[in-house]
């Protein structure tokens, strides 16, 4: 339990706190809804295909549709940490980028120094952390939630940006889950190609970090 | 030496500097602290690996205190 809750939290009072129990029902709710946009195009592409073969143009726009959908909700996802230009000098950039590595360890130094993501083990899972939006991979490395969250400032240099968030994340994890919008949550793979390929490992190291949480949680 | 900084659009500012012992300096430092408290910031501090925690008042003790701005879905 955090010492002290965020105080960003009165801001989203209406919204249960979240914790691993209430991201396992979110994920389900994202799963079933997954099916729920498929299944009825799929069905409605190959019976209307046996109905009528020359609704043939019609059947694949269907199949299509089933294709699409849930690929624009797994780019939404990775949108959260796709990397922008950011508007703050060069030097500024260094100097925050310096301040975050003082926060973490080398290997997540050079991680983000490869990535832009700074990897955090949590108690919710393997956080990857960037400058608008975060990834947390679900202890086990079978889901992730991909959370819209930053400080509004854009004059910021990204590693402040960073900062900002690693630093409410380590004072009330559960807090800071509750406060980001959750933007996606599934399969890990469905992000993974949709993020850039510079950012995949730090996805890769994500899963790895979230494999081992699991095999700890283990009796 | 203990800090005070504060990020923003340079990176970061050093708002004091002190050591426990130098009261004139531990006051400029808690008056500095209060005016980032005025304006809405918050400040943090790291309470081990991994961890950190918001505190209302200057730890004198501490080595970093970082005041952030709040954060918020997007």
């Amino acid at each position: 339990m955090a010492a002290e809750p965020l105080p960003e939290l009165a801001a989203v009072h209406w919204r249960p706190r979240a914790d691993a129990r209430r991201l396992d029902r979110t994920g389900l709710m994202w799963s079933a809804t997954t099916v729920a946009h498929v299944v009825p195009f799929i069905a409605a592409g190959v019976v209307l295909f046996l109905v009528q073969p020359l609704a043939l143009p019609v059947s694949l726009a269907s199949l299509a549709h089933a294709w699409v959908i849930p690929e624009l909700y797994a780019q939404r996802g990775a949108n959260v940490v796709r990397p922008k230009v950011g508007r703050a000098p060069a030097d500024a950039e260094a100097r925050s980028v310096g301040l975050l590595g003082d926060l973490v360890g080398h290997e997540v130094r050079a991680l983000h120094a490869r990535t832009g993501l700074i990897l955090e083990r949590g108690r919710l899972g393997a956080w990857l952390v960037g400058p608008a939006g975060a990834l947390l991979v679900r202890p086990g490395g079978h889901r992730v939630v991909c959370y819209c969250v930053g400080v509004n400032d854009p004059a910021l240099p990204s590693g402040d940006r960073i900062a900002h968030l690693l630093l409410a994340l380590r004072a009330d994890e559960e807090g800071f889950a509750t406060v980001a919008n959750v933007a996606f949550s599934g399969a890990p793979w469905r992000v993974r190609r949709r993020l850039a390929a510079a950012q995949r490992p730090a996805l890769e190291a994500g899963r790895a970090c979230a494999r081992r949480l699991d095999t700890m949680a283990m009796p | 030496m203990s800090r005070l900084i504060r990020m923003d659009h340079t990176g970061h500012t050093t708002l004091a500097q002190w050591t426990a012992d130098d009261q004139e300096a531990v006051e400029a430092a808690v008056a500095a602290f209060r005016e980032e408290l005025d304006r809405g910031y918050f400040a943090m501090v790291s309470t081990g690996e991994g961890h950190a925690e918001q505190v209302r008042e200057l730890p004198v003790g501490a080595e970093l205190v970082i005041m952030r701005l709040p954060i918020s879905g997007g």
